[in-house]
């Protein structure tokens, strides 16, 4: 016991000296949740907006006046020929187009139907998609006023539910805490592991009274610590900061989230059993864990909308089932009972990593 | 005397070289026994196999009566390993470095002091220095140090003077005799060859074989041929000359001098004085000599090369 | 006697408030074996790394090959050769691609390379393993090659950083053969080295004691000096232990 209290006062000796890495252990969770919270997102704002009016009429003008009080919209530009519109594109001044037919309000009265031109630039065709969508939504939200319930049809009005206001902070939490539990776990511990390794130290460690369980267990136990520590820290913040609630219960979410510190943890050790190198590790880490965290777990990419192959594949990143469970947990409410699925899963890839590094971790060089 | 390690028949392959073959030998208890020879003789291999850190291909090996394949554990608690590189933890301070070390053998460093007394108060004054800050003589006595702090009835020393000064080197073979003369057993392996002396035996090692085990005064008879110093100023075009005689049967440099040895072996000093001093070597000089432990080593790999080709 | 080949005044190089080389002054000349020796910490690698155009002194003045420390670096360089113990040549290219890659950096074009690499493989011997991986060539050969390849471009002065560590005994003095053929043909060599013996085969000695020049003359005006036998006491008389940093 005094040996191994020996080893984890040392393993956080160096994690604490090394200032740099420190930082990034502790300013990571901070720094990428703000940035995934205040720059990168989903919605879009002050959407730069032409409008090519040939009518100028008072619905023309109505309906721009709609778009301008929206709230996604900056008029930019008053356009006065197809030529000019496509100058503006070109020059970046906007990213949206209106065009609205001669004699609109005219046409509208005769034939019951005016044609409004949305032109958008498809380079970024993700923006442009959800620029259209915006305008779309101005111009319905026109002929409903206009309109009333005159028009006659089938109307679908969506509610999204869980996430109502389609906040994108509350999909990118949820990946956040995979991804910096990934990297401090699995990354760390195999990167600290190696690294003894490689100065020799290892050869030292071996020749001890120090059972390999003991150096795996003193090697994990900090990095388990820290982990806690950063989901904590994540939680807190984006609930505090970002108002990203927590509907189901905050213990259920911190004891998924040990499972999953440990199957990471778990990972990285098995990481360092196949290495020597610390540089190899990294490697493998950041090519074999975090690249899939970001790209195959449903982080970013909706799995079910990835060919097939790669939905197997993603059935392997233990992120993905991660992303499941705390996803319903914050955002649903879930209990247990509807999670218990993907809970085994990381249950069983646990169990075979550690029992894979324990058999591969050598007592010999 | 019992012995304290015992390596029979030991032979170790990686791949296509043949690292170790049929290396057969005994160190006794107390014994300070040192393998020399250059990078790629075997010796870093040899003493991982003992360590219990490599399993022997063949033959067997015994540390404190304890099989090394069978006993690595029980081996593992009562021997002191320092390997080629200091291993060292840079970012921990001296002292930090030894406790460490000591507790992970379940000690402390209070309980040992008496043990590492000497080497370490060398140290104290600088016991909150990160080791990475440490020269390379200093890291090379806390590498010690913390080889030491468990009180191992055993100490295998890997090369723990290469890469470190004249001084240092000098001051850390007189903490290991004190250490001898305290009953530890010390293996200690070393590319220098003026260090050869100061152990109590030596084995000599050259890819993977041992050409000769002795002592050092021992081993310096194998060397029969009478050897000559010779000395002038013109250092490299006396070398030149002896080469080309067809008499040479070998020159080398030693220091300020050369060692000469002739294929007639009755050839004297003066003999071979005047021939030199005929070829035109004015300021010349030649004394017979004993050989050294270089000297010999020097003949036994030529003799084995010889042999081979 | 030739130009000097290194010529350096009050050569000095601080780190902070620490003199790591404190006013090395000295000159060396055409084909002279300079040994350069000092205890781990003396300031030797500094002071190389100066030499070499790698690190920019503090203050002094200095010349080598011909170059001005300060202004002339690049010039430093292409007249200069470098070997070190370790990472000189790359175990995993066969000797024909070091060569290649070594003649390259110095700048050689494709015809000259050629040229050298021919003529090189035919004086080291080494026709028959030229497209063999370094890796598996004894520790000799590749020590040879090294050195060769360090004076490809035929540099006025080469550095040899303790370029004998770990050697055996034979293969130590076989590579001394090369320094001491090379000097005869006009080259300058600096030489660092931990065997004491090999510090006698220099022309000229430089021991450097907490980064100043502590003594510097022919190996047997030292020892007559200090009244002994060996380099190795002279270097632990002078080198004693009163410094533990």
């Amino acid at each position: 016991m005094h040996s191994f209290r020996g080893f984890l006062l040392k393993e956080f000796y160096h994690i604490f000296r090394d200032r740099r890495t420190a930082a990034i252990l502790f300013g990571m969770p901070l720094i990428q949740l703000l940035l995934f919270g205040f720059a990168i997102r989903n919605e879009i704002q002050e959407v730069n907006l032409g409008i090519y009016d040939q009518s100028h009429d008072a619905v023309t003008r109505e309906i721009t006046d709609k778009f301008a009080s929206s709230g996604y919209f900056v008029m930019r530009q008053e356009l006065h020929s197809t030529a000019e519109i496509e100058h503006a594109f070109a020059e970046g001044s906007i990213a949206e187009a209106i065009v609205f037919e001669p004699d609109f309000a005219a046409k509208m009265i005769r034939e019951g139907r005016a044609t409004v031109q949305v032109l958008t630039d498809g380079s970024n065709p993700n923006v442009s998609k959800i620029i259209t969508g915006y305008a779309a939504s101005v111009l319905q939200d026109y002929r409903n006023t206009a309109f009333g319930a005159a028009e006659v049809g089938v109307e679908a009005v969506p509610l999204m539910m869980f996430n109502p206001e389609l906040k994108s902070v509350n999909l990118f939490v949820p990946g956040l805490m995979a991804l910096i539990l990934m990297l401090v776990s699995a990354l760390m511990t195999s990167i600290s592991i190696t690294r003894e390794k490689e100065s020799g130290t290892m050869e030292v460690l071996l020749v001890s009274s120090l059972r390999p369980v003991e150096i795996i267990i003193g090697k994990v136990v900090p990095y388990f610590l820290l982990s806690f520590v950063n989901v904590v820290t994540v939680v807190a913040l984006a609930s505090f900061v970002f108002g990203v609630p927590c509907r189901g219960s905050v213990t259920l979410l911190m004891l998924e989230s040990l499972l999953f510190i440990v199957t990471a943890l778990s990972l990285g050790i098995f990481i360092s059993t196949i290495t020597s190198s610390q540089q190899v590790a990294m490697m493998i880490s950041l090519a074999g864990l975090l690249l899939p965290t970001i790209l195959l777990s449903g982080f970013i990419f909706p799995v079910a909308s990835m060919p097939l192959p790669l939905r197997m594949i993603s059935n392997f990143i233990p992120a993905k089932w991660y992303l499941i469970i705390v996803r319903g947990i914050m955002l649903k409410g879930t209990s247990f009972g509807y999670i218990w699925k993907e809970t085994l899963v990381h249950g069983v890839m646990t169990t075979v990593l550690m029992v894979a590094s324990i058999k591969k971790f050598k007592t010999r060089l | 005397m019992k012995d304290a390690v015992l390596i029979a028949g030991v032979g170790k392959r990686f791949g296509a070289v043949q690292a170790l073959q049929w290396v057969t030998l005994s160190v006794g208890e107390g014994e300070l026994f040192g393998f020399i020879g250059a990078d790629g003789a075997g010796k870093t291999t040899l003493f991982r196999i003992l360590v219990t850190l490599l399993l022997p291909d063949e033959g067997r090996a015994e540390v404190l009566g304890l099989d090394v394949v069978r006993f690595y554990r029980d081996i593992r608690k009562r021997i002191g390993y320092m390997p080629g590189k200091f291993s060292l933890y840079p970012d921990l301070s001296v002292e930090e470095n030894l406790r460490f070390f000591a507790s992970v053998f379940g000690t402390t460093v209070e309980k040992n002091y008496e043990l590492i007394r000497d080497i370490y108060s060398q140290l104290e004054p600088f016991k909150t220095r990160r080791a990475g800050k440490l020269s390379g003589g200093m890291k090379q006595k806390l590498a010690l140090s913390c080889a030491l702090v468990h009180r191992p009835e055993v100490l295998f020393l890997d090369e723990p003077t290469t890469g470190v000064d004249a001084v240092s080197r000098k001051e850390f073979w007189q903490m290991l005799g004190r250490l001898r003369e305290q009953g530890m057993t010390i293996l200690v392996s070393t590319p220098y060859m003026d260090e050869a002396v100061l152990c109590d035996r030596i084995a000599f090692m050259q890819e993977g074989r041992m050409l000769a085990l002795d002592t050092p005064s021992g081993i310096t008879k194998l060397f029969q041929k009478p050897l000559f110093a010779i000395r002038a100023r013109e250092t490299w075009r006396l070398l030149c000359a002896l080469r080309a005689s067809p008499h040479a049967a070998s020159v080398y440099a030693f220091g300020s001098a050369l060692h000469y040895t002739d294929n007639r072996l009755s050839l004297r000093a003066d003999e071979l004085l005047a021939a030199l001093q005929a070829d035109g070597f004015t300021d010349v000089s030649v004394s017979v000599i004993q050989p050294g432990i270089e000297d010999t080593f020097i003949a036994l790999m030529e003799e084995k090369q010889g042999s081979c080709l | 006697m030739s130009e000097p080949v290194i010529h350096t005044d009050k050569l000095t190089k601080r780190f902070g408030d620490f003199v790591v080389v404190d006013a090395l002054s000295l000159t060396i000349s055409g084909g002279e074996i300079f040994g350069f020796l000092g205890a781990n910490g003396a300031g030797k690698t500094t002071a190389i790394r100066m030499l070499t155009g790698l690190l920019i002194p503090t203050s002094g003045t200095a010349s080598v090959a011909g170059f001005d420390l300060y202004t002339g670096a690049e010039g430093v360089k292409l007249n200069i050769g470098y070997m070190s113990q370790r990472f000189s040549l790359y175990d995993d290219l066969t000797v024909r691609e070091n060569i290649r890659f070594f003649a390259g950096i110095y700048g050689l074009n494709n015809q000259a390379i050629k040229e050298k690499s021919r003529q090189l493989l035919e004086s080291l011997k080494l026709l028959e393993v030229a497209d063999t991986r370094l890796a598996s060539l004894p520790l000799g050969w590749k020590q040879k090659l090294a050195f060769s390849v360090a004076i490809l471009h035929e540099p006025k002065i080469v550095f040899l950083d303790e370029p004998t560590g770990g050697v055996d005994p034979v293969t130590r003095r076989r590579f001394w053969d090369m320094i001491y053929e090379a000097s005869e043909r006009g080259l300058t060599i600096f030489v660092t080295t931990h065997y004491m013996d090999e510090a006698e085969y220099c022309d000229r000695l430089c021991i450097m004691v907490d980064g100043k020049v502590a003594a510097l003359d022919r190996p047997e005006a030292m020892k007559r000096h200090f009244g002994v036998e060996s380099m190795n006491e002279v270097f632990i008389q002078l080198a004693r232990p009163n410094k533990m940093e």
